[in-house]
């Protein structure tokens, strides 16, 4: 048998090449995909006999896409990062799909990242009688660590270790406790399923094929603060996921906890020479390329029964650049008239912008609301694209 | 391309990851019910991860499935697989005991017998067929010099596909027959296939998932049967090929001739072409999981026993017959009405006509006893030794 070459070199990817490109190309003929709609044999050919320093080739970026072929009215990536090289490596295969994904964003852009909470007007007066509650999430990836897609069980523990090491540190607001999925209790599970908390091991084969499922529950767990408002999982679809939420209309308080907690985090972070995956052209790198930027996703449940009926809701979301969910969350359906409504773009605008759009978008929804409510015309309210 | 990919790109030499220690990767199994982690300790970890087969396989990839799917506490699965023919010689540290216990105490020395001559089997063409409602047997194979299904790329699974297709297009006689393309296969092609009980679904097994066996569906996975529809491959599922013989009724014997007679057809026109089904003297046909080395062989009927499988020594006799039940679905699906499938236990360190003669002389002895439940009489009299 052969020595392996430590750290692995990817000896299967160099076997493929045996076979031409046109043997290997993935059949995407009727996957409806960015990255199905960006592959060609061309850059398969290039890019095939590439691999980041960890390894990762590019039959591991599309993996997930070729799997799922997709459906006609949602347009998945199809495409993962299996650590912050993937970007630049298959730069050829990624450049066109962020662009694709996130507004014509070009390969020569910069990003913005405005973490100040300051910077928000208003948003701290949503009415609660329609707006439910409200929530702010985005990801951080761990620097010199490879993403979930790839990483191995012992790059994991690190990353939950770390994280741990960061979270239990904090105080005052932030106090809160970290709960291992592996030696949860059946109580503890009780609670954390009852405050919404909980996440499941990925049964989306979105996530699954990607491997990100691999070595379930080792090294996964939820962290949260005393007051169940600020909570973060470790180890799912992202090495962190930061979740600030309350009941209610207050997203100006949402936001302040989300930004003074993130950057608390980074700070220990950064003191263990293990910053966030960041750059001034994708902003924060996250394992799907839809994350990229600021991977934030700032949304309300909010009651929209007369709205959401309205023939022009869907423009006015559009134009409002916000995206409407189920309250389950992706791929849900709304219930009793009751939305969950975020930004819908995450790269090329900041997180202090797409919470102002959120805010102002939110406030004159529910003002349309009320004006149909009262049996009244909401043409004049409509708004211009922002 | 810029500076900064060229350097990236030019050479897995110069990796930069820095490696953790076996203690820091070591999976957690502690709480795991499968062979792979009954056997796997850290110092045999940390031997293993060093090493990599020919085609890039790794101790990882080995476990990965029983890594993830704990298992049952009745039921023992394997938790690790193949990725090629080299799996079995380079990680044996792991396999030998795994296949030791599984195969009922086989050890690493010892040599598999290969038997596809069907006149060696006695008996088979009388089973009652009031109670035998159909037989079945089955195999897989893989052709050398290709990865398993775990691991193989696109172009080798289609390459697999396209010597499996010309080698079945070229049987004739009763073995004449056609192949179905999973992914040009019309819907009322789709719909014939399943009403014959034929058609292969993506695999929604977390055991086989969790191994990479999904990979690129239905790209280079198809079914062929031939036009009497007693002799069906699948190509490319869990194994390059899995080859079923079957029909209804009790005749075992003609079942087991045509299975033998058209795998070595098949055989013959794989190696007129250059390619030999991986096989080796200890092991036997070398499939993708270790569970199916040896003869890779189910042989089974579907068999009326509804007074049989509630005796209390039901369980007991099966043992001794060397023999196991199923629901008529397959593995881990229950009976339906009192019938159930009812095949060999054994695949390895005996040879394809002892196994059907396990099936064969233990149903019959199964049905003989059935009778007499029925009847109201005692089966103490017909109790068999341990095979």
């Amino acid at each position: 048998c052969l020595k392996a070459i430590m750290p692995f070199g990817n000896t299967h990817n160099n076997f493929k090449l045996n076979y031409k490109v046109e043997e290997e190309f993935p059949d995407l003929s009727k996957h409806n995909n960015h990255m199905a709609k960006a592959l060609t044999k061309e850059i398969y050919g290039k890019l095939r006999d590439k691999q980041t320093p960890s390894g990762y080739t590019l039959d591991d970026v599309i993996q997930t896409g070729v799997d799922n072929p997709g459906h006609p009215f949602i347009m998945t990536v199809g495409c993962v990062a299996g650590d912050e090289e993937s970007y630049e490596v298959f730069k050829d295969l990624l450049d066109p799909i962020i662009s694709d994904r996130h507004g014509g964003y070009k390969s020569t852009d910069k990003h913005k990242t405005d973490l100040n909470f300051e910077n928000l007007k208003g948003g701290d007066d949503l009415d609660p009688n329609y707006v439910l509650s409200s929530r702010v999430r985005t990801g951080r990836s761990i620097k010199g660590y490879t993403l979930p897609p790839h990483n191995s069980r012992g790059e994991r523990r690190a990353i939950e270790k770390l994280a741990v090491e960061a979270l239990t540190s904090l105080d005052g607001e932030f106090k809160g406790k970290y709960y291992p999925l592996k030696s949860m209790t059946d109580a503890e599970q009780e609670q954390l399923i009852s405050d919404h908390f909980l996440f499941d091991k990925p049964v989306s084969p979105l996530l699954t094929c990607a491997g990100m499922a691999r070595d379930w529950p080792d090294a996964r767990g939820i962290w949260h603060n005393d007051s169940k408002s600020f909570l973060v999982w470790v180890n799912e679809e992202d090495h962190l996921r930061v979740i600030s939420m309350q009941k209610g209309g207050n997203m100006r308080e949402v936001f302040r906890r989300f930004c003074v907690g993130l950057q608390k985090i980074e700070e220990i972070f950064k003191k263990h020479n293990h910053g966030f995956m960041w750059n001034e052209h994708l902003g924060y790198i996250l394992t799907c390329p839809s994350n990229l930027g600021t991977g934030l996703r700032g949304g309300v449940h909010v009651k929209l029964p007369k709205l959401s009926t309205h023939a022009k809701f869907e423009e006015i979301l559009t134009r409002l650049r916000l995206q409407k969910r189920g309250t389950g969350g992706v791929d849900t359906a709304s219930v009793g008239g009751v939305f969950d409504i975020s930004n819908a773009d995450r790269l090329g605008s900041s997180e202090v912008e797409q919470v102002q759009l959120v805010v102002d978008g939110v406030k004159l929804m529910v003002e349309m609301e009320k004006k149909l409510e009262k049996g009244e015309a909401i043409d004049s309210m409509i708004p211009a694209q922002k | 391309m810029s500076d900064n990919i060229e350097k990236i790109s030019e050479s897995m030499a110069k990796l930069t990851l820095k490696w953790l220690s076996a203690e820091d990767e070591f999976p957690d199994v502690r709480k795991h019910n499968n062979h792979m982690a009954k056997v796997l300790n850290l110092e045999m970890y940390k031997k293993l991860r060093e090493r990599v087969t020919p085609n890039g396989f790794t101790i990882d990839g080995v476990i990965q499935t029983g890594v993830d799917n704990p298992g049952h506490p009745f039921i023992m699965t394997v938790g690790c697989v193949a990725g090629d023919e080299e799996t079995y010689e380079v990680f044996k540290e792991l396999l030998d005991p795994v296949i030791e216990a599984r195969h009922g105490g086989y050890k690493p020395q010892d040599k598999h017998k290969t038997d596809l001559k069907s006149e060696n089997l006695k008996g088979g063409d009388d089973l009652d067929p009031n109670y035998v409602l159909s037989s079945r047997v089955r195999t897989g194979r893989s052709i050398r010099g290709f990865c398993l299904p775990p691991h193989c790329s696109r172009g080798e699974r289609r390459a697999v596909e396209k010597l499996s297709v010309e080698a079945l297009d070229s049987l004739s006689g009763d073995l004449k027959g056609k192949y179905y393309a999973l992914k040009n296969m019309t819907e009322a092609e789709q719909q014939q296939l399943i009403d014959d009980h034929f058609l292969f679904d993506k695999p929604v097994s977390p055991l086989l998932l969790a191994s990479g066996m999904a990979r690129d569906w239905p790209d280079a996975r198809g079914i062929w049967h031939n036009n009497n529809k007693t002799f069906l491959v699948w190509v490319n599922e869990e194994d390059h090929l899995r080859v079923i013989s079957m029909q209804k009724g009790g005749n075992m014997r003609e079942v087991f001739s045509r299975f033998c007679t058209g795998l070595t057809k098949i055989e013959t026109l794989f190696k007129e072409r250059g390619h030999a089904f991986m096989w080796n003297e200890h092991l036997g046909y070398i499939l993708t999981c270790p569970s199916n080395l040896g003869t890779g062989l189910r042989a089974g009927v579907h068999v009326k026993l509804p007074n049989m499988s509630k005796h209390a020594k039901f369980e007991e006799v099966l043992k001794k017959l060397r023999l196991q039940k199923r629901g008529t679905g397959g593995v881990d699906t229950a009976a339906v009405g009192g019938v159930f499938d009812i095949s060999n236990a054994d695949r390895l360190g005996f040879s394809e006509v002892e196994l059907v003669q396990m099936v064969v002389d233990g149903v019959k002895l199964l049905v003989d006893m059935e009778k007499r439940l029925e009847k109201g009489q005692s089966i103490d009299d017909l109790m068999p030794a341990q095979k």
